[in-house]
């Protein structure tokens, strides 16, 4: 237990609160390598899950993507990508490109799943409903689809950002940085308050971002209950 | 920084002459695989085992108690939330390098996957089936394990599956504290700039989650005779 | 064999109970439809007797001993309970759901597989079901099995909610035509609930018709309720056509045969005119020695002397004895002749039935 309390001191004490090793700019850099993998896992993914979910193409591809994509370990991805990038792009290697590219990809297969899932999932008879109506497809998407299917993909955002931000914690294997440096360092020098203190705002950082985007969710989706047993994890 | 630095320069020194897949390495590390795999099989199985150990009664205690639903969800999404590795770490300085510092956390994870799936397998039994148990004279004991439980069945292990595949993927992470089964070829790979490690790794880690994933599937066509391939499908995608 | 004595069910935070006061008798082997509209606590009723709902107030004796005072469980065993959904357990075969109960009280598996074995063969079960599981099956199977299973271990009385509700109606006429020939085999001592008005008439011995609160506003034979409605409120609940759902229930063997005009094909044709015109329907049967070979008229017999040489042309349809008053008058306004002619299974000839007969019957 004294561990834990260590590392609570060494939380509060001002000197950990100032320079590039501080809390305030390792938290920066964390959020920043959080936030551009997750805009850029977005842009990928929601798209296509929407187009899959849409026109029920690729259906069984989808799936099998996902399971294998969700099968590799985080410390896999961002391990291959560093080694790529050490063979490839060895000017590139030692910033934070490498981590982002193994956290984009770590994101794509859960926002894919469940926007597909989402879309797939809304009642055929109100589909069939609307286009009687003289919908077209891409007023189906817009104005039935996607809005049925939010609560499902704010579900897929929150987990990418949650598992995202997570693994960002294991950046500082490969010199990317953030909250990761604080127990990587810590481990290295055998100093238990650095370990546990960065093992903290690692854990606290997360649950704040589930709860973000828990809100955004409820917000989002003001009508439809957000505990809905069809919400995957 | 200096050590990664150090690597990078001889790794780039040889990349030229380095294959993908050295086969020499592998056959010199038959034993520490198969030592690294059990180590992996075993930790999966104690996290899976004593997570639904856990989950099982809770969630049999909130299908009849509905207040309790909402505080067991919270509780063990927040444990959910928590990332594996910094779990890994706040333990670190309490339990030491034990099996307890990385099964803890790993249970901890796994939870909120059992616990839901399981209330919902019981959830899903229908109302009117229940009542016709309890009209014909089953007791309450009869009920959950001759009726609720079988039919829950296909749920429950479809948390089983999600469970045990995420738990294979996260053992990895224990690596960094060297109880890490073959993620620890993983990190070797990383260190050393060596590719075959690191695949060797990979490949069997997902390969195990494969595996486990179709054995747990086929026990579940084994126990459930009557579950035509349609209509079950677990909370999680 | 059950009664109920100021039996209360009250929930907590309503104002007014779900069943207030409510005193019936059930004698032994009789079948007891409980109906009424929705709110009116029919489904409560019955299911304080196996105790699914805990009454609130009141005692139910069954058999002797206040259900109340017993386990639930053990009490439920010897009870058959047959709902509407049937129930079945879908992760269990039909011989499996079948052996449920007999299991829970402890027979040996030699007398519960005989004792599935002729229930199967009561409910005309095919002999590949026993095995298969209840998704494979159809509705009226299902809800076959759902008997066959609450009858298991020969429970003294049965329970059924709604027990054929849930197929389409071809299926529950037959159900139920099937309901009432094994009742008259085993003759249980049977309560079922039903909103359905016809159904308690056809299938129940006595039928208490309830109103919202539990309220017994009427408890007598289907044909005493349609006759003599006790008030304005089961008036209004039996519905019109009181009285073709009374037809429905008289048989043609429970009144009296008009003999009809009849000739034999021996006699002489004049004898057959003057029998034509003495009943004024325009036709005579042609009965030889019991046996009806049809009907003749004037035109037929023209030209003939013995009534045997004209062809006598056969009825659109018969009625029996089995039959009831209301396919007999279905009969008269769907044939030529006007008359329903009664037959017995042999196409033996008994009479005919007028409408004059028949509306006779319901003023009486």
């Amino acid at each position: 237990m004294s561990g834990l309390l260590e590392g609570l001191q060494w939380l509060v004490d001002p000197a950990n609160w100032s320079g590039v090793d501080g809390i305030p700019a390792r938290v920066w850099e964390h959020v920043q390598l959080s936030v551009i993998a997750l805009v850029i896992a977005s842009l990928i993914a929601v798209p296509i899950g929407l187009w899959i979910g849409h026109t029920r193409r690729g259906q069984f591809w989808t799936v099998q993507f996902a399971n294998v994509g969700r099968s590799i370990p985080s410390l896999a991805i961002l391990s291959i990508m560093f080694l790529i990038a050490v063979k490839e792009f060895p000017s590139l290697a030692f910033g934070f490109l490498p981590t982002i590219v193994a956290l984009t990809l770590l994101g794509i297969p859960v926002i894919l799943i469940n926007t597909y899932v989402g879309i797939q999932q809304v009642d055929p008879d109100t589909v069939e409903a609307a286009r009687g109506m003289g919908m077209s497809g891409r007023q189906v998407l817009w104005r039935l689809e996607v809005p049925m299917a939010m609560p499902l993909i704010m579900t897929g955002l929150r987990l990418a950002a949650v598992q995202i931000v997570a693994t960002a914690g294991l950046a500082a294997l490969i010199a990317g940085g953030g909250l990761g440096r604080y127990i990587v360092d810590g481990f290295a020098l055998r100093e238990n308050d650095k370990i546990v203190a960065g093992a903290i705002l690692v854990a606290v950082l997360s649950l704040l971002t589930d709860l973000a985007f828990s809100l955004l969710a409820k917000a989002t989706s003001p009508t439809l209950s957000s505990g809905s047993g069809k919400a995957p994890l | 920084m200096s050590d990664l630095l150090a690597g990078a320069t001889t790794f780039l020194s040889q990349q030229d002459t380095e294959p993908l897949i050295r086969w020499i390495w592998i056959s010199d590390h038959v034993d520490e695989i198969v030592s690294r795999g059990l180590q992996h099989v075993y930790l999966t199985i104690v996290t899976v085992v004593i997570g639904f150990l856990i989950a099982f009664p809770a969630a049999v205690y909130a299908s009849r108690h509905r207040w309790a639903v909402s505080p067991i969800t919270s509780i063990s999404g927040v444990l959910y939330t928590i990332p594996a590795f910094a779990f890994i770490f706040l333990l670190l300085p309490i339990t030491g390098l034990s099996l307890t510092t990385v099964v803890v956390p790993l249970i901890a994870y796994s939870l909120l996957i059992l616990f839901r799936n399981t209330l919902a397998g019981l959830d899903s039994v229908e109302p009117e089936v229940k009542e016709a148990a309890i009209g014909m004279g089953l007791s309450r004991r009869q009920l959950l394990w001759r009726v609720e439980v079988p039919l829950a069945m296909p749920v429950i292990i479809a948390g089983l599956r999600i469970a045990t595949v995420s738990s294979i993927g996260l053992i990895t992470i224990a690596a960094l504290i060297g109880r890490g089964g073959f993620g620890q070829f993983i990190l070797d790979g990383l260190n050393t700039f060596f590719w075959t490690p690191l695949l060797v790794g990979v490949v069997l880690s997902v390969a195990l989650a494969f595996a486990a994933d179709l054995l747990l599937l086929g026990l579940q066509r084994l126990v459930t005779p009557w579950a035509r391939a349609s209509g079950v499908r677990a909370v999680a995608t | 064999m059950i009664s109920l004595e100021h039996v209360e069910k009250r929930y907590p935070g309503t104002a007014s109970a779900a069943v207030g006061d409510l005193t019936l008798e059930i004698d032994e082997g009789e079948t007891v439809a409980l109906v009424g509209p929705s709110g009116c606590g029919k489904t409560t009723t019955l299911k304080m007797i196996n105790r699914l709902i805990e009454p609130t107030g009141g005692r139910i004796v069954l058999d002797g001993t206040n259900v109340l005072e017993q386990d639930p469980v053990q009490l439920r065993r010897g009870i058959g309970y047959v709902i509407q959904h049937t129930g079945l357990l879908p992760h269990r075969t039909i011989r499996q759901n079948i052996a449920t109960v007999p299991h829970l009280v402890g027979w040996d598996d030699e007398r519960v597989d005989a004792r599935v074995d002729e229930l199967l063969e009561i409910f005309d079960l095919d002999r590949e079901l026993p095995d298969r599981y209840p998704a494979e099956l159809s509705g009226g199977q299902r809800q076959r099995v759902g008997v066959a299973r609450a009858l298991a271990a020969d429970p003294p009385v049965m329970l059924m909610d709604e027990p054929f509700a849930a197929v389409d109606p071809i299926v529950r006429g037959r159900l139920q035509d099937q309901f009432l020939e094994i009742q008259d085999r085993l003759r249980k001592t049977i309560v079922f609930v039903t909103h359905d008005v016809d159904e308690a008439i056809k299938l129940s011995d006595r039928m208490a018709i309830l109103n919202v609160g539990g309220v017994l506003e009427q408890f007598a034979p289907p044909e005493t309720v349609l006759r003599e409605p006790a008030n304005d409120f089961v008036r209004e609940f039996v519905g019109a056509e009181r009285g073709l759902k009374r037809l429905a229930l008289i048989k043609v063997d429970d009144i009296q045969v008009d003999p009809g005009p009849v000739v034999a094909p021996g006699a002489g044709a004049d004898e057959a005119r003057r029998a034509i015109d003495a009943a004024g329907f325009g036709w005579v049967s042609v009965v030889d020695e019991g046996e009806l070979l049809g009907w003749v008229d004037h035109q037929a017999l023209q030209g003939c002397v013995m009534a045997g040489e004209a062809t006598p042309r056969r009825f659109s349809a018969y009625v029996t004895g089995r039959d009831s008053l209301r396919q007999a008058l279905d009969s008269i306004v769907t044939s030529r002749t006007a008359v329903a002619v009664v037959v017995t299974e042999g196409q033996h000839y008994r009479g005919v039935l007028t409408l004059e007969r028949i509306s006779q019957e319901i003023l009486a």
